[in-house]
């Protein structure tokens, strides 16, 4: 800090906390925008998913015993096969309804699921403890920063490196982009539709659960969970062009690092003008801002 | 055989039947309404208070008069709903024909139930709302929580007394956030002290890095902070530790809500050295207060910790308890509101309180804590006392009927 001009150094330093706080909410909203892409399904219970993951994380840390990293990984499986069950038991039913019941039934899911996580685990907030390694504070050249930020900003590049991979470079991915195109016609080639929703939908809920376990020492676990963040979800969702697997991640960064800017120099209507710009951009760019040009 | 035994076993049940009924049938009851947020996203505000109600009834169940039995009727408010509380409150009053209301978790539904009460003229005990101008809004209220000037106007005092002249404020901006910053910057600047920034941040803050470096660049020696508490405290510590603000000098202080006892173990070591204001800390060295946890464990398990609001629910009940004892189970209103409002307390776990007959509001110590691990725990341990503590924005904003 004393070697860098102040100007730099201040720079610097929003550009990091935005980022860091980009890829949180990326990490939260990428599975949405995968689910939402290939089944065009307004699931506003995606969060109820990264608050499981949470819970789950915390469980497997406090009673079990496992480290952070196998605890949300452990989370991630977990979570992502009980998507499975819960797209075969229930969202299937409501691929062919109307939006607003799809809304519906998502939100009745969210108070369905915060009603549980009250009973199961109580109303205050779940205590996670970061291991000693993610405590620190590290310098990283460019000033020192909590490590913990760092490891998620490293997580966030990792998982949107393997979500691009994933679609667009193998056979599952290509399958699930044929579906998006034309589902007709991938079935009638042999790819099984159902069964690749099932197998989206549990990605993106394992995605959702990874975000609730990494971000949960950011982002605290409490039965709340699924509505206190699902604004700055669909804010992502939306303006990365609903279903956009890299907008999504573009869209974080730039929110992340937009709310952390403007919020720095107008701390008190900081709020109120990251939201006029996202109205703004959504005025402009009612698809998002990078539309899938694919589709 | 069987004739020969059922005549006396019929006797035998009838007796036995009209004992069981003898017994209710001479006594009294007494009923009290309490209306709390059960359910929603603040849930544990409510749960805490009714717990702390709810552990007095049962350890001083033997207290009441001979005869006199507590019925307390419980509504879900579901949380800052002013035209919900006011419903239930009706309802209360009305049907079930309370003769003492108490809960009073939020401010503004305190404020729509405040018109019934007065109307009723049914005294309603408020265990939490700790908007100062509270106790003004009916004559009927009387207050055995805290209020917000209570802890941020003498928390601002100490600070400038205690080699910290310079300042920031980061408050949440709604009304007890802003009522707050009011109370520090006024103790604060009446003591000598100089604020060199404040910023109101919107409630539900994910991220307060942006407000924090603005501080951090400030170098102010003390920062104060209000927030609703719960996760969004948790936030506001790990953000404030993350920019090693600590490390740079910048003291944190705060009213309660800034380390609340059960959201220590969430924050961890980043809550280390903050200091703050409060009526009650869990750590408290008492004998009342050890005995408190030691039963609040017992009954909620050994993790569990009574918090500020909990204590409110205790103390609420020990009042309602003294009355119904002084009245010998029949409540009449106006003489139980007059018994509250000069009722007093020396072995309230938080201390010696009483009620101030003036204004109906609570008299009692403010603590000064600081987080420190004690035998591997977080806890706010108590390390200088204000004591006998009025509402001062009472004593700075007088009103001829108080």
């Amino acid at each position: 800090m004393e070697g860098a001009a102040p100007v730099a150094d201040l720079l610097i330093t929003l550009a990091f906390y935005g980022i860091a706080y980009g890829a949180v909410l990326y990490l939260l909203s990428v599975g949405l925008s995968v689910t939402l892409g290939l089944m065009r399904f307004v699931n506003l219970a995606h969060g109820v998913f990264a608050m499981a993951g949470g819970y789950v994380t915390v469980a497997a840390m406090s009673r079990a015993g496992f480290p952070f990293v196998p605890a949300v990984l452990a989370a991630a499986v977990l979570v992502g096969a009980f998507g499975m069950l819960l797209e075969r038991a229930l969202y299937r039913r409501l691929y062919a309804a109307p939006i607003l019941e799809q809304v519906l039934f998502s939100i009745g899911l969210i108070f369905v699921s915060m009603a549980i996580a009250r009973y199961a685990f109580g109303p205050l907030a779940q205590p996670i403890e970061l291991p000693a390694w993610l405590s620190a504070r590290v310098n990283i050249g460019i000033g020192v920063f909590p490590a913990y930020r760092i490891f998620l900003i490293g997580v966030g590049a990792l998982v949107s490196l393997a979500v691009w991979a994933g679609v667009e470079r193998t056979r599952f991915g290509a399958s699930i982009r044929a579906a998006v195109d034309n589902r007709r016609m991938a079935e009638s080639v042999g790819i099984n539709v159902s069964r690749l929703f099932t197998w989206s939908f549990g990605l993106g809920c394992a995605l959702a659960a990874l975000g609730g376990g990494l971000g949960a020492g950011l982002l605290p676990i409490h039965p709340g969970y699924p509505n206190e963040y699902l604004v700055y979800v669909l804010i992502v969702v939306a303006v990365a062009g609903l279903g956009n697997i890299r907008g999504a991640l573009y869209a974080a960064l730039a929110f992340g690092v937009a709310d952390t800017t403007i919020r720095y120099f107008l701390p008190d209507l900081g709020r109120v003008v990251v939201l006029l710009l996202v109205m703004a951009v959504l005025f402009r760019h009612p698809h998002g801002l990078a539309p899938k040009t694919d589709a | 055989m069987k004739k020969a035994l059922a005549a006396p076993i019929g006797v035998a049940i009838l007796a036995l039947a009209g004992c069981r009924a003898g017994a209710p049938a001479a006594a009294k009851t007494v009923k009290v309404g309490i209306i709390l947020t059960y359910s929603g996203p603040d849930a544990s505000i409510g749960e805490a208070i009714d717990r702390g109600a709810e552990l007095y009834r049962t350890l001083h169940r033997t207290d009441l008069p001979a005869g006199v039995e507590l019925q307390l009727i419980k509504r879900d408010e579901t949380g800052p709903t002013p035209d919900v509380a006011k419903r239930l409150a009706r309802e209360l009053i009305v049907r079930e024909g309370v003769q003492l209301l108490t809960g009073g978790q939020w401010t503004p539904n305190v404020s729509a139930i405040a018109p019934l009460v007065t109307e009723a003229g049914i005294p309603y005990l408020v265990m939490s709302s700790g908007t100062a101008s509270t106790t003004r809004l009916s004559p009927f209220i009387v207050r055995v929580a805290f209020t917000t000037w209570q802890h941020s106007y003498h928390l601002g005092r100490w600070v400038a007394s205690n080699g910290m002249r310079r300042a920031s404020t980061i408050v949440s901006d709604y009304a007890a956030g802003v009522d707050s910053e009011e109370a520090f910057v006024r103790g604060f600047t009446e003591a000598g002290g100089a604020i060199v920034s404040s910023i109101r941040a919107p409630v539900r803050t994910a991220d307060y890095v942006p407000f924090l470096e603005r501080v951090r660049r400030d170098k102010p020696q003390a920062l104060f902070n209000f927030n609703p508490g719960g996760p969004e405290a948790t936030r506001f510590v790990k953000a404030y530790h993350d920019l090693g603000l600590a490390a740079a000098g910048v003291q944190l202080v705060g009213p309660n809500a800034v380390v609340p006892d059960d959201e220590l173990k969430n924050m961890g070591d980043a809550a280390l050295g903050v200091i703050s204001a409060s009526h009650y800390s869990a750590a408290g060295d008492r004998p009342a207060n050890r005995t408190f946890v030691a039963e609040w464990k017992k009954a909620y398990g050994a993790d569990s910790l009574p918090n500020y609001f909990a204590v409110g629910g205790w103390d609420g009940m020990a009042a309602i308890f003294a009355a119904i004892r002084a009245q010998e189970g029949t409540l009449d209103p106006t003489r139980t509101r007059d018994f509250l409002a000069h009722w007093s307390n020396a072995e309230s776990p938080r201390g010696p309180m009483q009620i101030d007959p003036d204004t109906r509001d609570v008299i009692q110590n403010v603590y000064i804590r600081r987080v420190e691990k004690v035998d591997g725990e977080l806890r706010n341990v108590e390390f200088a006392t204000i004591p006998s503590v009025k509402d001062p924005w009472k004593e700075l904003h007088p009103s001829p009927t108080s």
